[in-house]
């Protein structure tokens, strides 16, 4: 049964030849490397300690000198009358194994190096996966992210003396406003969807605000992200779709159509997820203000017109932007991300605390529930602890430094030029179901129709896995049929750009011709395809010893 | 640019590919009147890298780093000792330039990581299970009081006085918009955690209780009576883990029948980063996994049967599920998470428990030297690496005038509970592995002049 509209469904994988031929399982650089609960045990630490202070109570005991202190030898005890303290912990002393292996330093970078070389990577190659926009991370953020004085200073210290932290995330924040042409930015969101959670509950505030509460739905788009339906539906609304039209753009009637009292807004991605710009955006926001309603941009490809347009000139109320994508901080497997919110002035007062004031002696001030008070009566409360990704926004303001406003510009030119040349390369190979739409933003848009039968978009991906690249995104946006869904982005050059073509071409005709190889593919990557049927319908979500494992079956 | 490889005569070869005669020709669905003809007015142009690493280190020097100072604060995020490997390791870039592990034969190396990450965290919260990691310690708590309320369909739930104020604001935050009722109260500088209290309170309309270990003042106490007082009502316990070094000292709270811990990762291999990113964790009882929100990472077979690992029950997720799902998190906190990973697995148990004892047995030292500033008290008897001082002034002052002399002393109540008079006085102090016999000197004089 298929779950999933695109046409996705988990298969289990077809064996595509024999195991590894060596005894170790390694072959040539691809190397095997065991669980850490395999090669260590909990009597091996890769920390060395400096002397601790002997404790008397349950646990510590007499002992405390040998098996709880490891190499470390007795100092005076701290306390004046000469003798051994003891213990504050209430009875609660942990008694009982934990099973944490340890391993020797060399042997913990050996671990992680080769876990590391089974992964793919931006550094590696072209990693065009659309809508996470997988572009180059400047190492100079890094460096910059790891100053002491961004990397080691406490979220609760005293204001006057972080004041060059509180400027960072103020001038981030007036790039922020500046290039999207919006009034206000909330800087907390820990990632996208959180920011689109930030996003909506600001809305909410602003129609409870104006006895507007009773408005209980908000419509997304077929083709939207996940998250938005999920983040609509987790604030309290009820999530409507709205229809596509044949060129792969919301429906602009159909949405105007809909509004009325009960709508509290609209969440709309722009460049959208077929990689189209919505030409009818502003005519959109203005029905849906005309309507009582609030207009929600998901910014996750804001890359794409970065310095070209302002959201702010298209009347978004809101709009989260993915600093882990349009400003390159690392992905990092799976984030951190980093979701600041732009808000419209309509919004504005609504946004959640805490935040940052520049005051007019320039020092800044960092509004929390003491001070909002009655300054800012209307912010909606807190999203996070602390003040949001501190380190996502020392990378991102790097990279916006460096970029600068001229090149920030550049950088949307030469990602939606990157992905028209993929589009254009490759559309008499592949079937582009927008392709008379006109040009594409970021991103190029491909389905599987086309190919022979009993082949998907599947197949392809894993054929491109063994030519050495990292596949697209697929079967996203669903309202596309296996679909693949390829970002270039700026970072990448015209060679790259020629090398992926050129293979992405070759692999598509294979399956367009019925080669059956392809169905096991890939067949040069450290695995095989993967049983993921097996893994959702037996989970092993942790590691046991042998024995207890066996016993649970 | 430095970061953009094409050059003049490849975008020419292009457009000439894609049929255009310019870059504009690329952006004509986008209206005209909202189209920019040039870089926008009022920002600095591009920047060398020379030029860009002098502006950033210098607001970088207005801040004063928990390093060069004698550095007490605590409150949910600890300056902790990260080896030097922890932040190689996380900057190969084949770890720090993946993506979510969506295509797993060649996301081996993250997935294996999390599955390894997943069972260091089962284990060190005392859990069956422990998924992927959320975006840090108040988002995990707030996603837990949604689970409970899945799992049990009743939407009152307990905060304990003694969780951390942020997360209580949180989950306020949350509650607001989906409906959920919460109990809160403001803690008291007194020895006693609020358990009996929390006891007396939970009903049959009680999905969970949320109590913090230790909690915001430092104070520990046993769980278990707790649990069992949920659990007679069918209801969940939730403990909150803000110091997760202090879990190789105390009973985690899984040993203690807590349904669903999360906690705050921070301390090991994160950093203090002045708030964030930081990692969140969350582990739970077996029987409620399919309710979890967050990625998991789960054992497999490739097809020709080598051991591998992939993301699985993702129809609890957002991508798959959309409005149904059990969360809208998308991202998590990868990096953080590996960065954990690797801390604890040079710690191992061994390590874990002698740099605990060290926390514990520097903290005890620390309150028995500073209680004998005159006027001073020690409020909790039971505490880990944080313990609360009561001073004969309000505190918050004091930090701050402290924090001018170049030391950073402690959280103090007012900070965290602006307007609470009963707490005014109150002043949390961490101490780590970091601070030094000297510092605490330093701290207990510079006091005794302050308050002389």
């Amino acid at each position: 049964m298929s779950i999933n509209a695109s046409g996705w469904r988990p298969e289990a994988p077809v064996s595509g030849g024999k195991a590894s031929p060596t005894v170790t399982g390694n072959k040539g650089l691809m190397l095997e490397e065991k669980l850490i609960f395999e090669i260590g045990d909990v009597e091996t630490t890769g920390v060395d300690f400096e002397r601790a202070r002997p404790l008397q109570g349950r646990g510590w005991g007499g002992a405390v000198t040998g098996a709880g202190l490891g190499e470390t030898s007795p100092t005076p005890s701290p306390s004046p009358e000469g003798e051994e303290s003891a213990d504050r912990l209430a009875g609660l002393f942990r008694d009982t194994p934990i099973g944490l292996p340890g391993l020797s330093e060399p042997e913990t970078v050996r671990h992680y190096t080769r876990l590391s070389r089974q992964n793919y990577g931006i550094d590696l190659g072209f990693f065009p996966l659309g809508s996470c926009t997988m572009k180059h991370n400047p190492r100079l953020n890094e460096k910059m992210a790891r100053l002491p004085g961004f990397a080691d200073i406490h979220p609760l210290q005293p204001v006057d003396s972080v004041q060059g932290a509180l400027g960072v995330i103020h001038e981030l924040a007036t790039w922020l406003i500046t290039l999207t042409g919006m009034h206000g930015v909330a800087m907390s969101p820990k990632a996208g969807a959180h920011g689109e959670l930030c996003g909506v509950l600001a809305i909410r505030a602003a129609l409870e605000a104006k006895g507007e509460g009773h408005r209980k739905i908000i419509l997304v788009p077929e083709s939207a992200h996940g998250t938005n339906p999920a983040t609509a539906a987790f604030a309290g609304y009820q999530v409507e779709d709205i229809p596509a039209t044949a060129e792969g753009r919301v429906d602009t009637e159909a949405l105007i159509a809909r509004l009325g009292p009960d709508v509290a807004g609209v969440m709309i991605t722009n460049p959208n997820t077929c990689g189209l710009f919505e030409r009818d955006m502003r005519t959109i926001s203005d029905a849906v203000h005309a309507a009582g309603g609030y207009v929600y941009c998901d910014g996750a490809n804001f890359n794409a017109i970065v310095g070209r347009v302002r959201p702010g000139d298209l009347g978004i109320d809101a709009m989260h932007i993915n600093l882990h994508k349009t400003f390159s901080t690392p992905h990092g497997g799976g984030g951190p991300g980093s979701g600041p919110v732009v808000l419209s002035e309509a919004l504005a007062p609504f946004g959640p605390l805490p935040f940052v004031a520049k005051q007019a002696d320039g020092h800044f001030a960092l509004i929390e529930e003491e001070t909002a008070g009655d300054d800012h009566p209307h912010a909606f409360g807190r999203m996070v602890a602390f003040h949001g990704q501190m380190g996502m926004f020392t990378r991102a303001l790097t990279y916006i430094l460096s970029h600068g406003a001229d090149g920030l510009r550049q950088v949307a030119e030469d990602a939606v030029l990157n992905a028209n040349y993929i589009l254009r390369s490759l559309d008499d190979t592949l079937d582009a179901p927008f392709g008379a739409s006109g040009p594409c933003m970021h991103e190029a848009l491909f389905s599987d129709n086309g190919l022979a039968t009993g082949f998907s978009t599947i197949d392809i991906a894993k054929g491109l896995i063994d030519e050495g690249f990292h596949p697209m995104t697929m079967y996203f946006p669903l309202v596309v049929h296996g679909a693949m869904l390829i970002e270039p982005t700026e970072t990448e050059s015209k060679a790259a750009i020629d090398q992926f073509v050129m293979a992405l071409r070759s692999v598509a005709e294979r399956a367009k011709a019925g080669d059956v190889s392809l169905k096991t593919a890939p067949h040069f990557a450290p695995r095989s395809r993967l049983d993921e049927t097996l893994a959702a319908r037996k989970p092993v979500l942790v590691w046991r010893e042998p024995v207890l494992a066996q016993a649970a079956e | 640019m430095r970061y953009l490889p094409l050059t003049q005569p490849d975008r020419d070869a292009m457009l000439g590919v894609i049929g255009v005669a310019t870059i504009d020709d690329l952006f004509v669905d986008v209206p005209e009147a909202a189209r920019l003809d040039g870089p926008i007015h009022g920002l600095p142009m591009h920047a060398s890298e020379m030029a860009v690493e002098r502006h950033m280190t210098a607001l970088a020097r207005k801040n004063l780093t928990a390093g060069e100072a004698p550095f007490f604060l605590g409150c949910g995020a600890y300056k902790h000792h990260v080896p030097a490997s922890v932040d190689h390791l996380i900057q190969r870039g084949e770890f720090l330039t993946a993506y979510t592990p969506y295509q797993p034969e060649i996301a081996q190396g993250t997935l294996q990581m999390l599955f390894e990450f997943q069972t260091q965290v089962a284990r060190l919260l005392g859990t069956d299970v422990a998924n992927a990691s959320m975006y840090d310690g108040s988002t995990a708590c707030w996603e837990a009081i949604g689970m409970a309320r899945r799992i049990t369909k009743r939407g009152k739930a307990i905060l304990s006085s003694g969780l951390h104020p942020h997360y209580v604001s949180v989950a306020k935050t949350m509650a607001k918009f989906t409906g959920d009722l919460l109990e809160t109260a403001t803690p008291t500088l007194s020895a006693e955690t609020d358990l009996a209290t929390l006891i007396a309170a939970i009903d049959k309309d009680t999905s969970c209780v949320v109590v913090q270990y230790p909690d915001i003042l430092g104070r520990i106490a046993d769980l278990t009576p707790l649990a069992d007082a949920c659990h007679a009502n069918k209801a969940l316990l939730i403990a909150v883990v803000t110091e997760p070094v202090a879990l190789g000292a105390i009973k985690a709270p899984g040993e203690m029948d807590a349904d669903i811990v999360v906690g705050e990762g921070q301390s090991l291999g994160v950093g203090l980063q002045f708030g964030g990113p930081y990692v969140g964790l969350f582990g739970c009882k077996d029987k409620y996994v399919r309710q979890m929100p967050g990625r998991l990472c789960g054992e497999t077979y490739d097809a020709d049967g080598r051991r591998g690992y992939v993301l699985t029950l993702s129809t609890r997720e957002q991508h798959i599920r959309r409005e149904k799902a059990t969360s809208n998190i998308c991202t998590n906190s990868g990096l953080c998470a590996l960065a954990f990973s690797i801390h604890m697995t040079l710690l191992g148990e061994k390590g874990l428990r002698t740099l605990a004892q060290i926390n514990h047995a520097g903290a005890v030292a620390a309150a028995e030297r500073l209680r004998k500033v005159a006027g001073v008290e020690l409020v909790t008897p039971a505490f880990f690496n944080e313990f609360t001082l009561k001073l004969p002034v309000e505190a918050r002052p004091v930090v701050r005038t402290l924090a001018d002399r170049g030391i950073l002393a402690g959280v103090s109540l007012g900070r965290l509970y602006p307007g609470e008079d009963g707490l005014a006085n109150g002043l949390v102090v961490a101490v780590t592995e970091t601070t030094s016999t000297e510092d605490v000197e330093t701290l207990a004089a510079a006091l005794e002049e302050i308050l002389a």
